[in-house]
């Protein structure tokens, strides 16, 4: 099992897929049909392959696990794949997130199956090699790359300003990244490797750092994404189709913070202590002002898009506080964010597969007709907005509490962007599930169906396993973290 | 004996050439000589493999790995242009048998232009080639923009071969050598004559492979050749000059590279930004092909600027997979008919993907890959270029490269709107030609599957510069 290369195998599962699909005609309805169904049995099979990384992934090591090296562009640019606590997490997140898309849209998806599904495939690929690559330039080419099947997944199943939407997805964070790819490639002359493992206990010098930091940064920060460069995420969540908002909300953002973790923490840490009170001031004001933004939504998926900036503004506090708590509380605000939002834009979905509209003014009383369907809503809400006993809550709290040891003002205004979640979740809560059923054509509107119901339990289950026992969770990421911390003082001092 | 030798692929092409000719006046079909043009044009291919490396007359011509890789870069041009013809003359309207044997004669120009180490075997080689393509260009007598397409790119051609006739003879008069190596030997690096006579030979050099301020033609040639014509507009002789350009500052004034290096970086950035910016307000498929492909000689130019080893290695791979990436393109382009009728719009694509989904899936993936998005070949030119922009210290060429390359997204990713978001149209005729298939489907597989072995091409390159060091 160890020498097993699992990490090419779950790079390889959805390709091979894809060129399984490729042979199936989608000439019919029924066509379709098994299409979706293979789709899913792949994307099936990929999670059960990350469940076995999961389990043969070793808790107490703190180095690279699984590593794959093999000769890829020259003799320093290699295939170089590994995993450690943080990012095997996050892959499995993503492994978890595919099936439930391609379940999410069974009906939802009208033409063009087959390159929908995969899109979503290749997309997986991408997102896993993300997480995996241990070379800076194999990261950069799954970083792009996967702009490829997003910006079709928008642009061709989106609502009606898709064309807009996409085209501001795709330059936005191709400007962003390009200086990245500058970045790295000034690194492999300087280093002479983009091997992240050398790299980490590669000493840049202080100017070099300054520049390359604001290179990486320029990347993550539009992807993850920072206010001001977030009004890409709003348009992009709004016109994307259900599953699109929730693998975006669920691992594309993830895919920057992740980086501002292993490279940016990592390789510059002169850079990052010197612009972290700009980072925190960034990410403060993205938290407020985003929340404020989100009470005056009309749009549910604006509103959750929204949010998500706030809630990755928790994300990038919790990073540059350089502590154990803060970088763990980050790790599990990713994940808990990823299950969250994820959830929500599902629960959207739901709604918007029946009415076709995601207005807010358009519904009212769902509770009377719906009471699963409000169950499930409430769930996530809560979660959403931190509540004791859900996921939201221990990320939340553990990036609190390293902020409160960096500095109380930041804190101080960071908590407010908890209340304000409060806030604005609970209004739309209120406005969409209480209230009297009077609006039309919501009179018979259906209740979760059986499918829906296997999609959201667990998730669920994840919210409250990790709201209530995140030791598990924080086991994983912690060896992996502690190196990290260690490997920041060990360049500090 | 080895002179002979060593000009057998030239002296092949141009007997085969003269035979054709003669034989196209007795029997009068097109497809027959255009297919023993194709048969001569793959055994010069395989000759070129096995020949020596060596230098002949007094030094002027010369072979080596550089020319060698060049030449095939630049037959495998020609071929697949030949190809395209094959399947679209009767349709085009184009009776002239005449039109596979100036694609010969203007192969035999640009192998010489490749292949020359002399100003005066330079000029001839450029001259071959350019009159060839003049009269290339307006072969579609009826059409009014293809002869307005052979009168234009006639006139400012003949005013670039002045240019360069004009800086040829500065450089001869003030060093008294017409040769590169002696040039190299024999110039005083502060004369002034000298300055001048470089800027007016890379002037005309950069007309040819029409980089910015020298493009104007550019976009109204490519608009009204014939496509396949236009298709190898795009190759060849692109590749062709880039290789001379490379051989005539290299050789003779590798030394002094710091007299012509700004007017290099001057072009580059030029022809990137200019292009990015153009191409975004066209609607004809070629005409904005003929903006991308002055974007791309601008990062071509990159590796020129660069003056270092990893420059000229990324050069050769930039040109390999642009070249690659056109043929896909060209042979896209040819396929978008209905009966006898060519669509040259862009928006004729819209909705395309509904009738044709594989041929959409692989056009949308070449656009990305022309585009420079990951994982696809094309990234991977514009990554070595970057590289060596890097490693010679040239932060702010190559940021201007990059932001240029988002622009320049921008454009491709209207087609790939077009062809998914729009709506749908009636079906092309041209997608079920085997000839134009059998030049798309490799081709930009090849682009797709390039991330998984790349070390075919990077060792191509290596092999390449080896003879210029």
């Amino acid at each position: 099992m160890i020498d097993f290369p699992i990490l090419s195998t779950l790079l390889a599962i959805p390709i091979l897929g894809i060129l399984f699909m490729s042979l199936i005609r989608a000439n019919n309805a029924n066509a379709e049909r098994n299409l979706k169904q293979t789709a899913l049995w792949i994307s099936f099979l990929n999670f059960i392959a990350s469940l076995a990384l999961l389990f043969s992934f070793d808790l107490n090591n703190p180095e690279f696990q699984f590593v794959e090296h093999y000769f890829w562009l020259d003799s320093s640019i290699s295939y170089h794949l590994g995993v450690d606590g943080i990012s095997i997490l996050l892959i499995v997140l993503t492994t978890l997130l595919l099936p439930i898309c391609i379940l999410a849209s069974y009906d939802s998806i009208q033409f063009a199956v087959k390159e929908y599904l995969i899109s979503f495939l290749v997309l997986e690929t991408f997102m896993i090699g993300v997480f995996c690559s241990l070379d800076l330039v194999l990261f950069y080419l799954f970083f792009e790359g996967g702009l490829i099947p997003m910006f079709l997944i928008i642009g061709i199943w989106g609502g009606e300003r898709r064309v807009y939407s996409t085209f501001k997805f795709f330059l936005y964070t191709l400007a962003g990244s390009v200086f990245m790819l500058l970045a790295i490639i000034y690194i492999y002359w300087e280093a002479g490797t983009t091997n992240v493992v050398d790299l980490l206990s590669y000493n840049f010098t202080y100017s070099e750092q300054f520049y390359l930091w604001l290179a990486f940064f320029a990347s993550f920060m539009v992807k993850i994404p920072m206010w001001p460069f977030h009004t890409w995420l709003p348009d992009a969540h709004v016109e994307a189709p259900t599953a699109g908002s929730v693998i975006l909300a669920g691992v594309l953002l993830k895919m920057a913070g992740y980086g501002f973790i292993r490279f940016s923490i990592g390789m510059f840490p002169d850079a990052s202590v010197f612009f972290a009170p700009m980072v925190f001031t960034l990410s403060i004001i993205a938290i407020i002002a985003t929340s404020l933004i989100a009470l005056v939504q009309k749009d549910m998926k604006k509103l959750i898009a929204y949010s998500s900036v706030a809630h990755m503004g928790f994300v990038t506090l919790g990073i540059f506080t350089f502590t154990l708590q803060g970088i763990e509380g980050a790790v599990i605000q990713m994940i808990s964010h990823g299950i969250v939002s994820a959830a929500l834009f599902l629960c959207v979905g739901v709604v918007y597969d029946r009415l076709h509209t995601r207005e807010i003014e358009r519904y009212g009383g769902l509770v009377n007709k719906m009471p699963f369907y409000s169950f499930a809503f409430m769930i996530f809400i809560l979660a959403s907005l931190g509540l004791p006993g859900t996921s939201g809550f221990v990320g939340e709290f553990l990036v609190l509490l390293s902020i409160f040891s960096v500095n109380t003002y930041f804190a101080v205004f960071a908590t407010t962007g908890v209340v304000l979640a409060a806030t604005y979740s609970l209004w739309l809560y209120r406005k969409v599930i209480f209230g009297a059923l009077v609006k039309d054509d919501l009179m018979d509107i259906l209740d979760l169906t059986k499918k829906e119901i296997i999609i959201f339990v667990p998730l669920i289950f994840l919210t409250f396993f990790i709201g209530i026992y995140p030791k598990p969770v924080i086991d994983i990421i912690e060896p992996a973290t502690s190196n990290i911390v260690k490997n920041i003082q060990g360049k500090l001092s | 004996m080895s002179m002979f030798i060593t000009l057998l692929p030239e002296i092949i092409i141009f007997l085969g050439g003269c035979f054709l000719l003669i034989l196209g006046l007795f029997i009068k079909k097109i497809k027959i000589i255009n297919n023993a043009s194709i048969i001569l044009i793959i055994a010069v291919l395989i000759l070129i493999l096995f020949q020596p490396i060596q230098s002949i007359l007094e030094n002027s011509f010369i072979v080596d790995e550089f020319s060698q890789v060049f030449k095939i870069m630049i037959l495998l041009g020609s071929l697949s242009c030949l190809i395209m013809f094959n399947s679209s003359n009767e349709d085009l309207h184009i009776n002239i048998y005449e039109f596979p044997i100036l694609i010969l004669f203007a192969s035999i120009g640009m192998m010489i232009m490749v292949s020359s180490n002399d100003l005066l075997s330079m000029f001839v080689g450029l001259e071959l080639q350019s009159l060839s393509l003049y009269v290339l260009a307006s072969l579609n007598r009826n059409s009014l923009l293809s002869s307005e397409a052979g009168i234009k790119y006639f006139i400012l051609g003949a005013l670039s071969s002045g240019l360069l006739l004009f800086g040829i003879s500065y450089i001869y008069g003030f060093t008294g050598n017409t040769n590169f190596n002696l040039i190299a030997v024999n110039y005083n690096s502060q004369s002034l004559g000298l300055l001048i006579g470089i800027v007016f030979v890379c002037a005309g050099l950069a007309f040819k492979v029409s980089a910015v301020p020298f493009h104007m033609w550019t976009p109204d040639v490519y608009q009204g050749a014939p496509t396949p014509v236009t298709g190898f507009f795009a190759l060849a002789p692109k590749i062709a000059a880039m290789g001379l350009l490379v051989r005539f500052l290299f050789n003779s004034f590798g030394e002094i590279y710091f007299d012509w290096q700004q007017i290099i970086i001057f072009i580059s950035i030029a022809s990137m930004v200019f292009a990015a910016f153009a191409a975004i307000a066209q609607s004809n498929i070629k005409r904005l092909m003929a903006y991308s492909s002055i974007g791309h000689v601008g990062y071509a130019l990159i590796g020129v600027a660069c003056v270092s080893t990893e420059g000229l290695r990324s050069l050769v791979i930039y040109l390999l997979i642009y070249l690659v990436m056109n043929i896909a393109v060209f042979s896209f382009i040819l396929s978008m008919k209905r009966k006898d009728e060519y669509f040259e719009n862009i928006s004729d694509l819209s909705g395309l993907y509904k009738n044709h989904p594989f041929a959409s899936v692989m056009i949308t993936l070449t656009m990305f890959s022309l585009a420079g998005i990951p994982p696809l070949a094309g990234f991977f030119g514009k990554f070595y270029i970057f590289m060596a922009a890097i490693e010679s210290n040239m932060f702010i060429l190559s940021i201007i490269g990059v932001l240029a390359s988002v622009v320049g997204a921008f454009y491709y990713l209207r087609i790939v709107k077009i062809i998914y978001f729009d709506e749908p149209q009636e079906k092309f005729d041209g997608f079920s030609i085997k000839s134009l298939n059998f030049l798309f489907y490799p081709s930009s597989v090849l682009i797709t599957v390039f991330c998984f072995y790349p070390s075919p091409v990077i060792n191509i390159a290596d092999f390449t510069i080896r003879s210029l060091l």
